[in-house]
């Protein structure tokens, strides 16, 4: 019977691809800005852009911040990484509470908006990037290739 | 008891926004507690499998990543209700 080595002592010295999909969130994240801001610029007016600006802002910083809580303490010991994801997720909830809190009586700020732009950021660049993780780790000879016609030929 | 007394002296308007405030920040809390508790279990199911395989430690990163960021839109989805409502 194997035993699990302990959690406490183990760590990852390896690639940290949490920053990888992080950063590729944010890529993907600043392509659909324009549209998220003119379609909130449309149903909001100026309030509404400004907030949908600041709430863009608010969940690609909260994905950067993550990542980073994750690859930083993975380097260190698994116990760490587990510990630093609990709490990171309070601070985390926190900081998106504060930060709205400070701006909630703001002239610019529209809360629908604010709101809105949230949700459909996280949830919608969440499901793009898993459409293009799924396809690499469970098949990974579905992995769309770099060069179709070369791959084609061969 | 000093908080019920300033309760009873709220007129409707006042009565409203306290009740929507209060039912607000309940909601809130209870939207954190969920996916805390997902978080908690799927982190440490995937520390466990990293720790038995340090091999598919890449994969499992991945996959454990995404899930806390999607657990994690439960709790946001609360918050967005939380500040429609109550803030």
């Amino acid at each position: 019977m194997s035993q699990t080595p302990a959690p406490m002592l183990t760590r990852l010295d390896g690639p940290a691809t949490e920053v990888s999909i992080s950063r590729d969130l944010v890529r993907r994240g600043l392509i659909v800005a324009p549209v998220l801001v003119a379609i909130c610029g449309v149903l909001w007016g100026l309030d509404g852009v400004w907030s949908s600006v600041y709430a863009i802002a608010l969940v690609l910083v909260n994905f950067a911040l993550a990542a980073a809580i994750v690859a930083t303490t993975a380097r260190i010991s698994l116990g760490l990484m587990m510990g630093g994801v609990l709490f990171g997720y309070l601070i985390r909830l926190g900081l998106i509470f504060l930060a709205v809190f400070l701006v909630r009586d703001a002239a610019w700020i529209s809360l629908p908006a604010l709101g809105a732009t949230i949700i459909v950021t996280h949830l919608g660049l969440l499901l793009w990037e898993l459409k293009y993780v799924a396809i690499s780790l469970a098949h990974p000879g579905l992995k769309p290739p770099a060069h179709p016609a070369k791959t084609a030929r061969s | 008891m000093e908080a019920f007394s300033m309760l009873a002296q709220l007129t409707g308007d006042e009565e409203k926004a306290a009740q929507a405030a209060s039912s607000a920040g309940f909601a809130y809390g209870l939207a954190a507690i969920g996916p805390g508790i997902g978080i908690g279990y799927l982190v440490g199911k995937s520390v466990e499998a990293m720790a038995r395989q340090p091999e598919a430690a890449g994969m499992v990163r991945t996959t454990m990543f995404l899930g806390i960021a999607f657990t994690e839109a439960l709790a946001l989805i609360g918050f967005v209700v939380f500040i429609l409502i109550g803030l």
